[in-house]
This record gives structure tokens, sequence and C-alpha cells, in this order.
């Protein structure tokens, strides 16, 4: 859509800017060319405040028939590319149509805006938050201008958050009961918790804590799930005996993890699951998987 | 798996160049204050430990590689104007990592730092980490990480004094940590023996005994302690460490913990603790050592009973004897496979306890004795010669204790341990009852005493049945009887009742000791009797009198029977000097018949049992001599026993022998003393005949040989008529001395005489006096004044 951009350079530039742009916190955000960039975070009910800097080139007149910007909360299946679905469209019209001589600035504010889903960037899927201003103009391409932006949603420590607990095994072979202090954890959150070995009949080899993140998107039979594991953390070396306890200590903040998503728009949900795997010395793996929540805390640093 | 060593060195090797490249990036990292770039090399370093393939000689190598790379570590993690992150972060940084290995390898690293910083009270940290550390669960990797965490703390314990030092109960912290760490390493030491294949059992312990020194490592810092007292010490560091060895079940590792205690701890913590330390041993495994344990234990207390005799109330106080016994008596009885030597060598060590703790309670060491015999009891023969010396240790103990064997012989055990000895070892340890009685100088002086001393050394006093009588070297018995008769002599008690009572007592069993020993203790005997008899004299008149029983007569006869028991052997020849001697004590005694009879005896041998010329010769000497001395006969008595003499004088086979006699029986018509019998006629008469014997006996010679006989008889004969003539016998005239002297001299001139240069001699310096005695003038030089020469 912008094939002129080759052969005619832009009449203008347009730079968008948050008014608190300077002290608003900035995350690294991912780009489509892998390229990771700084860009402001905002969180629900905030107001985005900010202006639109258009500067036209070499002082050319630029006619168009109006200036406005959009803020746009989008959804992008991989597998259905080029398909955006905006759950979010908010306009401001910055400008009626006329011309442009000089560099001109356009102050935008759109009050406690409702972002109820956070950015994610996913193996199939892609929520993202855009301002986007479009000089509009007749005959020619309109110029367009993008400016992302990330939002978190922080929530607070949960009023319930019971221990997981749970006794399994394999009849007479082996017999464990693992201990997760919590079921819901916060993205710095530490896991701690205990195995306590009541029957092994097996050489084990060692014992790992994986955390894996499963991410369907779709909805019936189009459901597409994949499974991703972040963190393989070995737990115990060497073979356990009867009566043995293994304590657990994860440290989640090296893992880039999100919350847990349920179904976001209908159209994906992201799960978090603790999978405890023994191996035994012919590499058979034994495990057991439990889903976990993740919440983002108010960091208050 | 056929040359596993070689592949074993090769993983070594291995190992430690993956460590080695790993430490070189890691060193960059550090110098270049790259925290991040530091953790990760670090990381992967320690992987190199993960490795199952090295024993635990290699896998120590590997480990020592790594410790000193930590070393450099933990200096840069120490500087955090470096790396610039809080050693809070730190502490949670270094658990990112993914390995579990490294991650607590790492952690123990920056946890003693942690506790440095004092940013959180090191009981915390200590905790965590040895806590955390359960994650490793293979045993050699675990031991050697938490030999890690040991050696990292061990400065670092919140002791009682210590800059780590918290608020309250904080040595129990300490405690705590430490027992806990050692708990966990004894698990997995002792798991090493339940993994890994089967059927190299025997490769398993020795890889284990390598590493045991890791595990009791933990128990010497906790004798380190400072602020292990002895009451934190009974009511928690003791129940819990024995609480874990009973519980492993493992004999390896028992044995060495038990070991490890009794040396580490101090001994007066072992002596207040005995009942619970003591009450651990039965409950052990079958299989493991628990006498060596129980004696080592014995022997340090012994030791320390005997560094100072201050701390000597202190066992009385606990009663560390009693509970001591029950112990050993309850593990013998618990072990009931227990060899025999086992038994005895735990006996030995509480006799040496009991001895330097409780020397003057000799039923313990009675009660000791008898509790062997009660095991030995049960064994049909002890032939294990381990045993055997175990038992002469214990029965040299309290001789060499009390250097006293009568304290010994009030022990009612010690005969009937010694009643299990073989006969070669009972011997010698008869010998060293014997010689340790020589040595300390000892008088045993009750019958009692004797008694129990004789059974004891019944072994040398007679043959035991069985004994192979063949083996016995005779250097060794000679020696063995020696013993013996030495003995004898130290029998003594000045109270002449009791005196007896010991003679009899020894003639009792002597007399059964056969005709090889007989003649070697008899003598002694009668020595002891004779001796009896001179006390008897000493105190004679306030005594006698009263006690009937005690006549010199009824020692004669004593004495009588005692000797006659030679005949059996026979030793007519000690017999008749026996019969002698007994002769002279009653001429000392004064009893005429006893004396006489004493000499029949003698004379009797002589006829019929005496038979040798030889002997005859010494023995006709020895009667001459020992009647020349007797004052107690009346005329005819003493005539009968001096014609007896002569008559046997006579009657030798060889002339010079018959001559020499017959001028000695001459001394017994003169006694030398004021109403010594002096009868010069019978005197001349004797030399009269040795003289002729003595010419018949040169011409014997002449006939024979075609030579003269020795002169020399005639030139004794000569000294004897000078010795008669001084003493004033008045029928020695000068003129026969005169008439024997050319006698001489007709004699050695003549031809057939040899030229004898000894009798030449003999002649010379008997001329020699006789001119000396003439010129010396006074009444003896008139007297010879007449001789001419």
């Amino acid at each position: 859509m912008n094939y002129l951009v080759g052969a005619f350079k832009l009449p203008c530039n347009i730079f968008i800017s948050f008014a608190d742009g300077r002290i608003r916190k900035q995350v690294p955000l991912k780009k489509e060319n892998g390229k990771t960039v700084m860009v402001a975070l905002f969180q629900s009910q905030e107001s985005i405040v900010g202006e639109v800097v258009i500067e036209p080139v070499h002082r050319k007149k630029v006619e168009h028939n109006g200036v406005k910007i959009v803020l746009l909360g989008q959804i992008e299946l991989y597998f259905d590319r080029g398909n955006f679905y905006d759950f979010t469209s908010l306009v401001r019209e910055l400008d009626i149509p006329g011309e442009l001589y000089e560099r001109k600035t356009y102050p935008f504010e759109f009050s406690t805006v409702e972002m109820l889903y956070e950015s994610y960037n996913g193996v199939n899927v892609r929520l993202r938050y855009i301002l986007k201003v479009t000089i509009s103009r007749d005959y020619v391409s309109n110029i367009v201008e993008y400016q992302e932006f990330v939002v978190h949603n922080y929530t607070p420590p949960p009023s319930i958050n019971n221990s997981i607990k749970m006794e399994v095994g394999i009849e007479d072979c082996l017999h464990i009961e693992f201990e997760y202090s919590k079921s819901k954890y916060h993205l710095k959150d530490v896991i701690i918790g205990k195995i306590y070995f009541l029957l092994v009949r097996i050489k084990l080899k060692n014992m790992e804590l994986e955390i894996r993140r499963r991410e369907s998107t779709g909805s019936g039979p189009n459901t597409h799930v994949e499974t991703e594991t972040f963190a393989k953390f070995e737990l115990m070396d060497g073979a356990s005996v009867r009566g043995e306890s293994i304590p657990i200590r994860l440290f989640l903040s090296p893992y880039e993890l999100t919350p847990t998503y349920q179904n976001i728009n209908n159209k994906f949900s992201v799960k978090y699951y603790l999978n405890l795997v023994l191996v035994d010395e012919e590499d058979r793996r034994y495990f057991k998987q439990q889903e976990i929540t993740m919440y983002r805390l108010l960091e208050t640093s | 798996m056929l040359n596993g060593t070689e592949d074993e060195e090769k993983w070594l090797a291995e190992g430690i160049a993956g460590i080695q490249h790993n430490a070189f990036y890691m060193h960059r990292a550090l110098d270049s204050n790259n925290l991040r770039e530091a953790l990760k090399y670090s990381a992967q370093m320690l992987s190199e430990l993960r490795t199952s393939k090295l024993s635990p000689h290699k896998y120590y190598e590997l480990y020592m590689r790594a410790f000193d790379e930590l070393k450099r570590l933990e200096l840069f993690f120490k500087d955090d104007s470096k790396h610039g992150v809080s050693v809070v972060d730190l502490y949670e940084l270094v658990q990112h990592a993914g390995n579990i290995l490294p991650r607590l390898y790492l952690l123990c690293t920056v946890g003693s730092i942690y506790i440095k910083s004092k940013e959180a009270p090191a009981k915390e940290v200590l905790k965590d980490l040895v806590e955390m550390c359960r994650g490793v669960q293979h045993p050699i990797r675990g031991l050697f990480l938490r030999s890690y965490l040991a050696q990292i703390s061990r400065d670092k314990l919140p002791d009682i004094g210590s800059e780590y030092e918290g608020d309250a109960d904080t040595v129990m912290d300490a405690v705590d940590f430490v027992l806990q760490n050692f708990t966990e390493m004894n698990k997995l030491w002792v798991r090493m023996q339940h993994q890994g294949p089967g059927g190299v059992r025997e490769k398993r312990e020795k890889e284990r005994s390598e590493l045991q020194d890791l595990v009791g490592k933990n128990l010497h810092v906790l004798s380190q302690i400072e602020g292990v007292d002895l009451e934190m010490y009974k009511e928690t560091v003791l129940p819990r460490v024995l609480e874990q060895v009973v519980n492993c079940k493992d004999d390896l590792a028992q044995y060495y913990l038990m070991d490890c205690i009794i040396q580490v701890f101090p001994d007066e913590y072992h002596l207040q603790t005995l009942e619970t330390l003591l009450g651990a041993c039965p409950q052990l495994q079958p299989t493991v050592d628990v006498k060596t344990v129980l004696s080592r234990l014995m022997d340090r207390l012994s030791n320390y009973a005997a560094s100072s005799t201050d701390v000597l109330p202190e066992f009385l106080q606990v009663e560390a004897f009693s509970k001591l016994s029950n112990a050993i008596g309850k593990v013998i009885e618990a072990q009931l496979d227990m060899p025999a030597v086992g038994a005895i060598t735990l006996y030995v060590s509480l006799l040496t306890f009991t001895l330097r703790v409780h020397p003057d309670r000799l039923d313990h060491v009675d009660q000791v004795l008898g509790a062997c015999v009660k095991k030995l009891s049960n064994i049909p023969k002890l032939e294990d010669s381990r045993a055997m010396k175990q038992v002469v240790a214990l029965l040299s103990a309290p001789l060499e204790k009390y250097n006293d064997i009568v304290t010994a012989l009030t022990l009612s055990n010690y005969p009937r341990v010694m009643d299990h000895l073989d006969i070669g070892t009972n011997k010698l340890m008869a010998m060293v009852i014997i010689q340790s009685i020589m040595k300390n100088n000892s008088c045993i002086s009750t019958a009692d005493k004797v008694e129990v001393l004789f059974e004891l050394i019944k072994g040398l006093i007679k043959d035991i049945d069985g004994a192979d009588v063949d083996e016995l070297d005779e250097e060794d018995f000679k020696e063995e009887q020696n013993s013996v008769a030495r003995l004898i002599h130290m029998l003594y008690n000045d109270e002449p009742e009791e005196m007896l009572k010991i003679i009899c007592i020894v003639r009792k069993h002597t007399m059964v000791g056969g005709p090889k020993r007989l003649p070697f203790t008899v003598s002694s005997l009668v020595f002891s009797a004779l001796r009896l008899l001179r006390q008897l004299q000493g105190q004679e008149g306030d005594i006698v009198g009263e006690e009937a029983s005690m006549t010199p007569n009824k020692i004669f006869q004593l004495l009588t029977q005692i000797i006659e028991s030679l005949s059996a052997v026979p030793s007519p020849e000690l017999a008749l000097r026996l019969y002698l001697q007994c002769a002279e004590a009653a001429n000392g005694c004064d009893i005429e018949h006893v004396a006489y009879e004493f000499f029949t005896q003698a004379f009797l041998l002589y006829e019929e049992e005496i038979a040798d010329s030889k002997a005859q010769v010494t023995a006709i000497h020895l009667i001459i001599g020992t009647l020349q001395r007797m004052n107690v006969f009346g005329v005819e008595n003493r005539d009968t026993l001096t014609h007896k003499a002569t008559g046997y004088s006579a009657r030798l086979l060889k002339k010079a022998d018959q001559c020499r006699a017959v001028y000695a029986c001459s001394h017994l018509f003169w006694v030398d003393d004021q109403d010594g019998i002096k009868d010069g006629e019978r005197v001349l008469l004797c030399l009269k005949r040795a003289l002729r014997i003595a010419n018949a006996a040169q011409q014997m010679a002449n006939v024979a040989r075609g030579s003269g006989g020795p002169v020399s008889l005639f030139v004794e004969i000569l000294n004897k008529y000078i010795y008669f003539f001084e003493k004033g016998n008045k029928q020695i005239t000068s003129s026969a001395i005169q008439g024997l002297i050319e006698l001489i001299n007709t004699e050695m001139q003549s031809d057939s005489t040899n030229p004898d240069s000894v009798a030449d001699a003999f002649l010379a310096s008997t001329l020699r006096y006789i001119q000396f005695q003439k010129q010396k003038g006074g009444v003896m030089g008139e007297k010879f004044e007449s001789i001419k020469l």
C-alpha cells in the first residue's frame, strides 16, 4: 500500500509523541523484523495524551481532506494474515480539510481509554495497540504514520490463592506428593514448593520443573494450540529414595512470561502450566502437569 | 569396560579440560567485571562436576580443580564495586541457573559472602543452603557438594564468640546446621552402598571408605564449635548423631561414625554420656565390629583417667565401670557369633580401664575375670592363638598394675581363667606370674595365698593330662623348674605355724610333680623347711613349749618324707646331700637320734643306690665332711658312724680315691675345737693306712705300667701329718714327718717315677712351709726345729 514511497518522497513528516513521553515507562517491544524497540507503556483507563507534529517537506504545500488520529486495538492471527480484528477503534479529528504550508502541531487526547486486553506477542497471535495518524488526500494515497505502544494491566494480588498439592504415582513404582505454595503467581514471583517421595522403585536420574505456555487461537474446529516450554529447571540430581523431600525454588523473573489470558475477544487464550518431569535411567519421562494462573502485579519500584 | 581405569583417566582429563576451558572465559569475564558472563561460564565450568563416570577418587581431583576456581569467583562476588549487584540480588541471580549442581555450588559460594556481609542472619542463610542442597541426591555429587558447603561455612557458624553470633540460641542454629548437613551426607554415603550395579560390593566399599572422611568431618566441626558444652552435647548433639548412626543401618557407616564420635569429642563428654553412647552399641548392625569401638572408647577413657588423678572422682560419680561392664555384656550377648578373641579383647580393655580408674577395686577386676570365665566356658576349647594372647594379656594386666601377685591371688576368678588356657600358654602365664614375684620381690606369706598361687601355676608343677611330653624343650623345662624352685624360696612367714602350713601346701603340690620335677623342687622345699627349723630355734623357749604340734621333730619327719620322695626319681646323690643337710640341722637342734637316723639314711643310700665310683667318691667326702662337724652324737653312735665311713673309704675302687678318703677320715677323730674329740692314735692309724694304700698304689702302678704312680698322694699325706703335728697330736712326731719327707724324696728320685711338675711344686711349697715355720720361731718354730730338710 506504500508503493509510492519508493518513487516519491513523502510530502511531509509526521511525529507522534506522548505528553509524558519523557517520564513514562518504556518497555521493549519486538518488531516484526526482529528488532526490539522501546515503546511507551500504558494501562487501561489511562488517558493517552500527546501531540502530532506534521512537517511538510521543503515547505511544500500539502493538500488534504482532513487529518485524524485513531487509537487501534487489534488482534492479528498469523494463519489469517492481513486480517486485523480491531476490538478498539477511537478516532479524533485533528484538522478539517485544507492545506498545510508549514509545521503544524495537533494536540490529541483519548481520555480514560478502556484497554482491557494486554499487548501480546505470541506464536500464532499478536495483540497490539497503535496510534494511527492519517492525512487523507484525494487521488493520491493517504499519508499514514503509526506509533505503537504497549498496554499492561495490573491485577491486585488474588484474595484466594490456594496451594497446589497432589499425590500422584504409578502403582508399585513411584509415588510422590508435590506441593506448590500457590496456584497464582505474579510475573516476578518465586515458585516455592517441595516434592515428597513416598515410594521409589525406579531408578531415577533427575527431576525437572518446566514452565509451559499453551496458546490456543481460533475457535471450534479451527483451534490452533501451540505449546512452548519456557523453563527447564532441574530440581533434583540423582535418585531420591523414600522419605526424601526435595525443595523447589524457581524464580520466574528470568523468563518472559505474560499473565494468563482467558478467551481474549473470542480469539485466543494463553495458559500456563507447571510440568513436573521425572526422568529415569532409561530416559523414560514421568510427568504431571498443573495449570497455574499468571497475573501482573503492579511493580512498586 | 575392559580397561576401566584407562577410560576413567580419559574422562577425568576431559573433565579437567572442560573446567580449564570455561575457567579461562570466566577469568576473562571477571577481569572485565562482566557478571553475566562470569555467571554463565562458572555455571558451565561447574557442569563438569555433573559427571557420573568417575570414581570418588578421581572425582575428588576434578572437584578440587573446580574448588580452586570457585575461590576466585568468590573474591569477585565479594567485591560489589566490580559487578554492582547487591549480595541479596546476587543470591537470587545465581539461582536462575537451570542445572541444579552448578546452581547449588554458586549458591553456596554466594551464601558464604551473604553471611559475611551480615545482611541476613547467618542462621537463615545456612538453613537455606543446607535445605536447598537436598536437590542433589546423587551420592558422590551430593557428598562433594555438601562437603563444599561444610567447607565454606566452617568459619561462619553462629558460634559463641563468633562474629556471626546472633541473638538467642544461636549456637543451637550452628549445631542444627552441622547436624543436618551431617545427617544428609551420611544418608547419601549409606545410599551409595545400595545404588549402582550389584556384584561389585567390594569395590563400592572401597570407594565408600575413600569418602568416609567427608562425612566424619562434620563431626569434627561439631566438636570444634565453642558453644557445644557438655549440656548441649548431652541433650542434643550426641542423641541426634547416634540416632542417625543407628538408623542408617549400615555397618561401614556405623563402625566409622562410632569411632569418629569417640575420637573427636573430649573424654569428659564421653564419661558423662557413657550411658547414651553405650546404649547405642547393642543397636548397631550385627556385623559391626563393636568390640573395636568399645575397646577404643575404653582405651581413651583409660588414658584420660591416667592423665590426671583429678578426673577420677568423675568416673566414680558416673559409675563408668558398671556401665561399661553392662554394655560389654550386652554386646557379647547380642553378637553370638563374635569370635572368642573379640570378646576377650573387650574384657582386656575393660580390665585395663578398671585398673587405671579404680585400682583399689579388686572386685571389679574379679568381676571382669568372672565374666570372661563365663564366656570362655561356653567355648569348648580355646584354639585361636590370638584369643590365647588376649587371655594372657588379660591375666598379665593385674600383675603389671599391682606389681604384686598377692593382690592377684585374692581374685577368685583368676585361676578359673587360667584353666581355659592351653597347656603351653598356661605355662607361659605361670612363668609370667613367677617372674612378677621375682621382679617385685614379693613375699607370699599366708598358706591360703600359697595354695592359690600353686593352683595357678600348676601347669609348671605337674604334668597336665594330654600334654605331649616329648615336645618339651629340655632347656625350657629346666628354666621353668628353676623358677618354681626360686619361687619356693619366696614363700615366707615369720610365724612358724603358718610357715609350716605353707611348706605342707607346697609339698602337697610339688609331690605330684613326677620324677622330672622333683629334683628341682625338693631341694628348695628342704631348705625352706630347714630355714623354718632355724627360725624355730631362734624363738626357742617361748613358743616351742606351748605348741606341741610345732616341734623340730615333726619338721624332721616331714623332711624325711620329702626326701624319701626322691627315691622315686631316683636321685640318690641329691637325696644323700639333703639327708646330710638335715643331719646337720638335727645336730644344730641337738637331737641325736634324728641326726643318726639321717646319717643312717645317707649311708643306706650310699650302699644301695650310689653305684658309680665317682659319685661314691663325692658322696663319701660329703659324708666325712658332715660327720666331722657333728657334735651331737654320743661315743657309741659316733663310733658306729665313723667306723662305717672309714670302712666305705677303704673300699673305694681306685687306690688313689681310697687313699684320699682314708686320710680324710683322719679328721673324724680330731675335731679341732674345744670339746671336740681328739683321738690322736686313731688319726695316726688312718694316716698310716693311707700311706699303705699310697704305697700299694705306687706298686700297682709300677707293675701295671712300668712307671711310678703319683707321688702327689704322699705329699698330700705329708700335709695331713703336718696339720695334725701343728694341732698338737702327740702321736704325730717330727721323726715321722722326717721319715715321710725322705720317703718322698726317694720316690721322686727313683728311675721309674715320671717327673711330675705338679707334685714337684706341691712338695716344694710344702717344704717351704716347713722352712717358714722353722724360721718363725716361737712354739711352732721349736716344734718344727727337729725336722731336717
